[in-house]
């Protein structure tokens, strides 16, 4: 088709070659994970022989991630099977690289077969950047940048008093998906992080202006997904929405899945705003007053540089990231977002303009 | 936050009610005394109780404003959506679908149902059973949820009184009967729980204000009734609807070759990617593959592939991919299923539908039908009756409104290997769908096929 030519000379979009240098680390579907899941998946389905002697209620049953996994993985594939041109929101935080994990065994021994897109506000970590270019060329994928500062720069998007720049990736998000024709994109949206995202389908259906109309949504039934759409409209998909924050962490553990460092303890330097623990760089200055002190810390969630805040803690590897969340009292964006500050309805009117 | 194990299951719950039965009240409670509720929400919940005059002088918790999500349900203090919560204990992981009872409670039971182990029906003790609650159960029949769980609400209004309680656990024992709810083939049983929401009693622990239930609170309950899966997978054949071909051709995942993937023996891969949707299957095991347009062709699973890892065996519901000894033209929307189990596919689809939308149904209505992974062209040739919720009569008609429930005859533009959803509860369901904008007009059941056609009026 013209159109489609003419609309990838348009991309915005970085492709990053494959080259033949090994990622260092843990990585994220090893041998020994795909093994060890195995060997779990062992200890609750008998071999042939005895199941069929002995057929007993309690055989077969999934534990709880093995049952997330195989609908996420059933959800990945439906989109993949149903739509044309699916994309995977990546930002290199936990949840889109579980999301991504879970789209490279859902097609193994196969390539990912879609490209990755990022809304890069700007003000992202540096690490966390780093991360997702040695990701993406890990997986020899394609790498599709929306850019907010080229908005700002255009004069097509305002800075805010706030100098919070997560509300501002919506246009730029919309922007990359009608340039590039996508007609799903992948979320890493989960249900549990919000109360407007409690009511979000699975597949969810966005207008032409990519708004989301939470009073007019399909019925979702069985596993029966729907995902037909119009012209214009497209497709938010929601693999992992029936996780928690512990079940994320829970399978990045058992999958000895790599993440950015700063989901770890480190110590860095900090300032006090808005009862959070904000990290001193170039886009995230204190102001006089605020006192900038060594701590150390992780983040819980990773976002824009300047509203994400971090947390004290001593969890220095994923193990005790676990034990720390189970035992939380405070959700992973009451803690860390001040964008959800802003009242108690912000999810829910950033979602409808577009968000993801 | 409990700390639940690893190793706890996953089990799908769905609450139905009527209007201010106290359900919303009912789902905070569970989440509050499981402590799935974590400090800053409890924080804002608190100060909106507190500016709304909640309680009154008294003060408390509107436990209601935490599954309230949207801005028009809390400004209009109703729950417009289904809405899915999560909480944990060291038993079972949970997710519950939080379906409102007034508006559209039809289109919110079926989809809350339609996924769930178990339903939990809220009856206002001083209302006894309602129209509406017949209406929720008979749903819930229709729809073959395994176990009903009716929770008997605002029993604090009633002075804890054993014989309300009685009388209208006598009236559900009457509705369910009259219904079928609990006798064979479908395994679904009725509990009845005295609860008060509001305070706690049998929700999360058992009341001492009513010691003459003897039964456990709500939570265990749920802890311990056996989820779809259990009680299914022992008597059902191997289905596995097939969602695509898996075929690198070269194009192998780079990780996967640095690690050392054998890309010659790769270069040919083929596999058929699926999620088991009933029984199990293990490898050597003799299989028919169903596409449209071709006879049944048998042939024998070689191998089960779940990303890098080969398994002896696979049930329903993991995720994986089948080899097979033949190389055979399979495409999505086919299923694969144990060889000797299926009956004839056909084209000729008899079946149940909750409408869910309020475009109405009228005869030779041109939809599209999905069932397991294939899309279909379909005419709907009759409407054959309308289930009066009320009476549990099927009435003659000929079209379908929004909310209601009837009986239909599709004819599909190819022959699928429809099972009765009695039984099935997986490969007997189906979506009707809008083909001019896309939208799910109706969830449908497949019921037994009658044989000959007896009415070929409406051939088109």
């Amino acid at each position: 088709m013209s159109t489609q030519t003419f609309s990838e000379e348009l991309e915005v979009e970085n492709v990053t070659q494959t080259g033949d240098q090994l990622v260092e680390g843990l990585s994220a579907d090893s041998p020994e994970a795909a093994h060890r899941a195995s060997e779990e998946r062992a200890s609750v389905s008998k071999p042939r022989g005895e199941a069929a002697e002995s057929p007993s209620a309690n055989d077969n049953r999934l534990g709880t991630l093995d049952a997330l996994e195989a609908e996420a993985i059933h959800i990945i594939r439906e989109v993949v099977a149903e739509f044309e041109r699916p994309a995977l929101l990546f930002s290199g935080g936990k949840d889109s690289v579980v999301m991504l994990h879970l789209a490279t065994k859902a097609f193994w021994p196969g390539k990912v077969p879609f490209p990755v897109l990022h809304v890069d506000t700007g003000h992202n970590f540096p690490e966390v950047i780093d991360f997702r270019d040695r990701t993406v060329e890990r997986l020899g994928l394609k790498l599709v940048v929306g850019s907010v500062q080229e908005f700002i720069d255009r004069g097509e998007l305002q800075e805010r008093a706030d100098g919070t720049r997560n509300p501002l990736q919506t246009v730029p998000l919309l922007d990359a998906i009608q340039k590039n024709k996508f007609d799903a994109v992948f979320g890493g949206g989960r249900r549990d992080e919000d109360k407007a995202r409690a009511k979000e389908r699975i597949l969810s259906l966005r207008d032409e202006f990519g708004q989301w109309d939470p009073r007019n949504q399909r019925p979702e039934l069985w596993n029966l997904y729907n995902g037909r759409h119009t012209v214009g409209q497209h497709v938010r998909a929601f693999p992992i929405s029936n996780w928690t924050e512990l079940d994320i962490w829970r399978y990045i553990e058992r999958e000895n899945i790599e993440l950015p460092g700063l989901y770890y303890a480190h110590e860095r330097e900090v300032f006090r705003r808005d009862g959070m623990w904000r990290a001193v760089g170039e886009v995230s200055l204190p102001n006089p007053g605020e006192e900038v002190i060594t701590k150390l810390v992780r983040y819980r969630t990773v976002g824009d540089m300047s509203c994400t805040g971090a947390v004290e803690s001593d969890a220095a590897d994923v193990a005790a990231v676990v034990v720390e969340v189970a035992a939380s009292t405070l959700t992973e964006r009451g803690a860390t977002r001040a964008d959800d500050r802003i009242s108690e309805a912000a999810m829910e009117d950033r979602k409808k303009d577009g968000y993801f | 936050m409990s700390t639940a194990l690893a190793s706890a299951t996953l089990f799908r719950f769905a609450t139905a009610g009527s209007v201010d039965d106290g359900k919303s009240t009912l789902v905070g409670r569970l989440l509050h005394d499981s402590k799935a509720i974590l400090a800053d929400t409890l924080d804002a919940v608190a100060r909106t109780s507190a500016d709304r005059g909640f309680g009154g002088e008294k003060g408390g918790l509107d436990l209601a404003l935490l599954t309230d999500g949207l801005r028009a349900e809390r400004e209009q203090g109703i729950t417009i959506d289904v809405a899915y919560r999560y909480f944990a204990t060291d038993r079972r992981s949970f997710i519950l679908a939080d379906c409102p009872g007034h508006v559209q409670y039809t289109k919110n039971t079926v989809t809350g149902a339609s996924t769930a182990d178990a339903v939990v029906v809220l009856i206002d003790a001083r209302k006894g059973v309602l129209e509406q609650t017949r209406r929720h159960l008979s749903v819930l029949h229709l729809l073959r949820v395994p176990h009903v769980v009716v929770a008997v609400n605002k029993v604090d209004l009633v002075d804890f009184s054993e014989s309300v309680f009685r009388d209208i656990e006598a009236d559900i024992r009457r509705v369910s009967k009259e219904l079928g709810i609990g006798t064979a083939p479908d395994h679904a049983d009725v509990l009845v729980i005295p609860v008060s929401a509001l305070d706690g009693d049998n929700v999360v622990d058992r009341s001492p204000r009513m010691p003459w239930y003897q039964g456990p609170p709500l939570l265990e309950v749920l802890e311990t009734l056996p989820a779809a899966d259990e009680l299914e997978d022992e008597h059902e054949a191997f289905r596995f609807p097939v969602q695509l071909a898996v075929r690198p051709q070269g194009a192998l995942a780079p990780d996967a070759v640095a690690r050392g993937l054998d890309v010659e023996a790769y270069r040919d891969y083929r596999a058929y990617a699926g999620q088991v949707a009933e029984g199990t299957v293990t490898v050597g095991d003799s299989v028919v593959v169903l596409s449209p347009g071709h006879e049944p062709r048998t042939t024998t699973v070689t191998g089960i592939d779940f990303a890098g890892t080969s398994l002896q065996t696979a049930f329903a519901p993991q995720s994986v991919a089948l080899r097979l000894a033949d190389e055979i033209d399979i495409a999505r929307g086919d299923t694969i299923a144990a060889a000797g189990t299926v009956g004839e596919s056909s084209a000729d689809l008899y079946g149940s539908v909750a409408w869910l939308s309020s475009k109405p149904l009228r005869e030779g209505a041109r939809v599209f039908v999905k069932h397991g992974t294939q899309t279909v062209k379909a005419i709907v040739r009759t409407v054959s009756g309308k289930l009066d919720l009320d009476s549990f009569e099927v009435q003659p008609t000929t079209g379908l409104e929004l909310n209601d429930i009837g009986e239909v005859q599709i004819r599909l533009a190819a022959e699928l290997p429809l099972e009765p959803y009695a039984k099935h509860r997986r490969t007997g369901a189906f979506l009707v769908i809008d083909p001019a904008d896309g939208n799910t007009l109706a969830a449908g059941m497949v019921k037994e096929h009658p044989g000959d056609s007896e009415d070929e009026r409406y051939w088109i």
